[in-house]
C-alpha cells in the first residue's frame, strides 16, 4: 500500500521528468515531458487500488527505460 | 604582466578544436577568472580590444598545477577572436597530459542512440534554446517526413537492446536455451502484432518489410490459383511495390484492371463490383495512402469482396497502429505491415495471412520452411522483438495520438489556409488521416519550396518516387492539373512533433510561398485579373 501513496506517485512523477529532461533528441524529450505529465494528469481520478498499483507498476517499467535511454 | 598564449589546432576526426592555453606565470591568479580570461582572450563579439563583453566564455578545462588553461574553442571565422600569440614552446611533459584530459573530457560524449556526436543536437526551433546558443551543437532541420519513416521509439530500442547484446540465439535453433530463448520473444512479438490487428498469432508471418509482405500476397496469392483465376483488381494509387508486383504477374499471363479513383482519392465502390469476374482472385487495396492520405472504405470493400468470394488484400503500412484495425470486422484476408512506419526498426514487416477460411499462397523465397513455409529464412529476432514492442506501444498509445495529431493537423491546415490564397489540400478532406497532408500551392514550384524550406525536412511525394523528375501517379490519378500536381508538398506529423515545429513550419512555409509568389510572373498575372487558361503560349 505505501508503494502507492500520494508521496510515492508524486516522487515518480518528479523522478520521470527529471529523468527525461537528460534525453539529448528534441523529440525524444519533449514527447516524453509532455507525455509523462499528460498520463498522470489523465490518471489523477483513477482510485481503485488494484488499477492505481498497475499504473504505478508501469510507470516504474517506463521510468527504467527513460534511465536507460536518455 | 605578459601572457604568453600560443595557439594550436588539433583536428580529432572532423572536428576541429582550437587548443588555446595560456601560461600563468604566478599561481596567484589561479582559480582562473572568466572575466580575467575574457579579457586577455579579447574575446569579444565587437572587434575592439580589450573590452569586457558578456559573450558566454566556451567551457575550458584549468590545470592547476601547471597554471596552464586548454580552451578547446571550435574555430568559427564569424567570431573575431584575437589571441596574444607567442612563439614559446613549452616543455611538452608538462602540458600533453593536460592536453590529453581536455580532450577526453570534451570529446567523451556519453553515447546516446541518435548523438550525432555533437553535445545536445537541437533542432532549428529557437523556443527549446534556454540560453544563447554555444558555439558548436549543428542544428538538424525539423523532421516532418512520418510518412517516408519514423524515429524509433525508445520503448521499443529499449525492448530490442537485449536480443542485440546477450540473448542473440537463433530462434530456430532447438536444442539449446539461445534459442528457446529467441523463441520464446519471437512468440511474444508474433503476439503483440496479431493482438493490435485482432488476429491470431499463427496467423502473422514475419518478413523484410511491406514490400516483400506485398509480393508475398500479390505474386503468391495469384499464383496459386493461377490455373482457375487469372484476374486481379487493384488502384491507381498504390504503391510502387503493389503496381510493380502486378506489372510483373502481367507479364506472366495474368489480366490486371487498375481501378480509376475519383477526385476525393477514394475507389468508387460501384466500379470495384462491376469490375469482379468470376475469375478474380484478388483484391488488393491499400487502407491509408503514403501520399496525400486518403482512408479507403476497407470494411465496405471487404463485404463486397467476401460476397463475392474474393480474396482482399490491404496494405495497411501507414495505418496499422494509427487507425483502428480489426481483420475480422473490415473481413480483410492479407495485410501488410511496416515496422518502420509505426516507430519500429527499419528491414522488418509481417504479413497476416486468414486462416479461417484459409488463404493460399505460393511461398516466393525457398528455404528451411520457417515462418510455416511461408518466408524461409531466420527470423531476426531483434528485429520482430522491435516490431512486436512498437505495435504494443502504438496499441496504448493510439487514441492519445490520434487526438494529438489531429489537433496538430488542424492548426497546421488552418494557419496555411487562412494566410495564404491558392492552397489546394489534395485529398478527401474527411475520409482522411490527419498525419499526411499535402499541400498544393499554386503559382510556386514544389521543388523550389522544398529547397527554400531547408530547416524542415519534408518531401513532395513518395520516398520511392522523390528521385524522379516526373510528378507524382498519384496526384496524377486524382485529377490534379500538372502544374498544381508539380507544386504539393507533403507535411507529416507524428507521434514526436510538437506544437513548435508546426508554428516553425507554418511560418516558414507562408513566408517562403510569399517570398516565391512575389517572384513568378504568373503570380503577377493572375494579380492583374489574367485568366491563366486563356492565355495563348506562343513558340519561338
Amino acid at each position: 500500500m505505501a508503494a502507492s501513496s500520494r508521496a510515492q506517485v508524486l516522487d515518480l512523477y518528479r523522478a520521470m521528468l527529471r529523468e527525461s529532461k537528460r534525453f539529448s533528441a528534441y523529440n525524444y524529450r519533449t514527447y516524453a515531458v509532455r507525455r509523462i505529465r499528460d498520463a498522470f494528469r489523465e490518471n489523477k481520478n483513477v482510485k481503485d487500488p488494484v488499477e492505481i498499483q498497475t499504473l504505478v507498476n508501469k510507470a516504474k517499467r517506463d521510468l527504467g527505460i527513460i534511465r536507460r535511454q536518455a | 604582466m605578459p601572457l604568453r598564449a600560443p595557439v594550436q589546432t588539433v583536428t580529432f576526426g572532423q572536428k576541429g578544436l582550437h587548443l588555446l592555453w595560456l601560461h600563468v606565470p604566478s599561481k596567484r591568479l589561479c582559480p582562473l577568472e572568466p572575466s580575467f580570461l575574457r579579457y586577455h582572450l579579447n574575446i569579444n563579439s565587437t572587434p575592439s580590444a580589450g573590452t569586457l563583453s558578456p559573450s558566454p566564455l566556451p567551457p575550458f578545462t584549468a590545470c592547476q598545477v601547471s597554471g596552464v588553461v586548454f580552451f578547446p574553442l571550435r574555430f568559427d571565422p564569424s567570431i573575431p577572436y584575437t589571441y596574444l600569440t607567442s612563439s614559446q614552446i613549452f616543455p611538452s611533459a608538462l602540458w600533453m597530459p593536460c592536453v590529453h584530459s581536455c580532450l577526453r573530457s570534451y570529446l567523451a560524449t556519453p553515447f546516446h542512440f541518435l548523438s550525432v556526436g555533437d553535445h545536445a543536437p537541437q533542432s532549428a526551433v529557437p523556443a527549446d534554446t534556454a540560453a544563447a546558443p554555444e558555439a558548436g551543437p549543428v542544428l538538424r532541420p525539423l523532421y516532418m517526413d512520418v510518412q517516408a519513416t519514423t524515429p524509433l521509439d525508445p520503448r521499443v530500442l529499449d525492448a530490442m537492446l537485449p536480443y542485440l547484446i546477450n540473448y542473440y540465439g537463433n530462434p530456430h535453433s532447438r536444442t539449446h536455451a539461445y534459442g528457446w530463448e529467441s523463441e520464446a520473444a519471437m512468440e511474444r512479438a508474433r503476439q503483440q502484432v496479431a493482438s493490435l490487428i485482432g488476429a491470431d498469432p499463427r496467423e502473422i508471418i514475419f518478413t523484410s518489410g511491406a514490400t516483400e509482405s506485398n509480393n508475398i500476397a500479390i505474386k503468391g496469392v495469384a499464383r496459386f490459383y493461377r490455373l482457375r483465376k487469372k484476374h486481379l483488381i487493384t488502384t491507381q494509387t498504390e504503391h510502387k511495390c503493389v503496381l510493380d508486383s502486378c506489372r510483373s504477374l502481367e507479364a506472366e499471363g495474368f489480366q490486371v484492371t487498375y481501378l480509376p479513383v475519383q477526385k476525393s482519392g477514394i475507389i468508387d465502390l460501384k466500379e470495384l463490383e462491376a469490375a469482379i469476374q468470376p475469375d478474380t482472385s484478388l483484391v488488393s487495396v491499400m487502407t491509408v495512402n503514403n501520399e496525400i492520405g486518403v482512408k479507403q472504405p476497407i470494411a465496405e470493400i471487404g463485404r463486397i469482396c467476401s460476397s463475392r468470394k474474393v480474396y482482399f488484400h490491404t496494405d495497411a503500412a501507414q495505418a496499422v497502429g494509427k487507425i483502428p484495425l480489426d481483420v475480422n470486422d473490415m473481413k480483410i484476408d492479407l495485410m501488410s505491415i511496416s515496422g518502420h512506419k509505426i516507430y519500429g526498426p527499419k528491414g522488418v514487416g509481417a504479413i497476416y495471412i486468414r486462416r479461417r477460411p484459409r488463404v493460399r499462397v505460393e511461398a516466393l523465397q525457398s528455404g528451411g520452411g520457417q515462418e510455416r513455409g511461408m518466408r524461409s529464412g531466420t527470423v531476426p529476432t531483434p528485429l520482430v522483438v522491435g516490431l512486436g514492442a512498437a505495435c504494443e506501444v502504438a496499441q496504448q498509445e493510439m487514441e492519445y495520438d490520434h487526438k494529438r495529431i489531429s489537433k496538430l493537423s488542424e492548426r497546421l491546415i488552418q494557419n496555411i489556409m487562412k494566410s495564404l490564397p491558392d492552397v489546394v489540400m489534395n485529398g478527401d478532406p474527411e475520409h482522411h488521416y490527419p498525419g499526411c497532408i499535402n499541400l498544393s500551392f499554386a503559382y510556386v514550384e514544389g521543388e523550389s519550396l522544398l529547397m527554400a524550406l531547408k530547416d524542415v525536412a519534408l518531401s513532395s511525394g513518395s520516398a520511392c518516387t522523390s528521385a524522379s523528375l516526373e510528378p507524382s501517379y498519384v496526384l496524377r490519378a486524382i485529377g490534379t492539373d500538372e502544374d498544381l500536381a508539380h507544386s504539393s508538398i507533403r507535411f507529416g506529423i507524428g507521434r514526436f512533433t510538437t506544437e513548435e515545429e508546426v508554428d516553425y513550419t507554418v511560418e516558414k512555409c507562408i513566408q517562403h510561398v510569399k517570398r516565391l509568389r512575389e517572384m513568378s510572373p504568373l503570380w503577377e498575372m493572375v494579380q492583374d485579373g489574367i485568366d491563366l487558361k486563356s492565355i495563348k503560349w506562343t513558340q519561338h
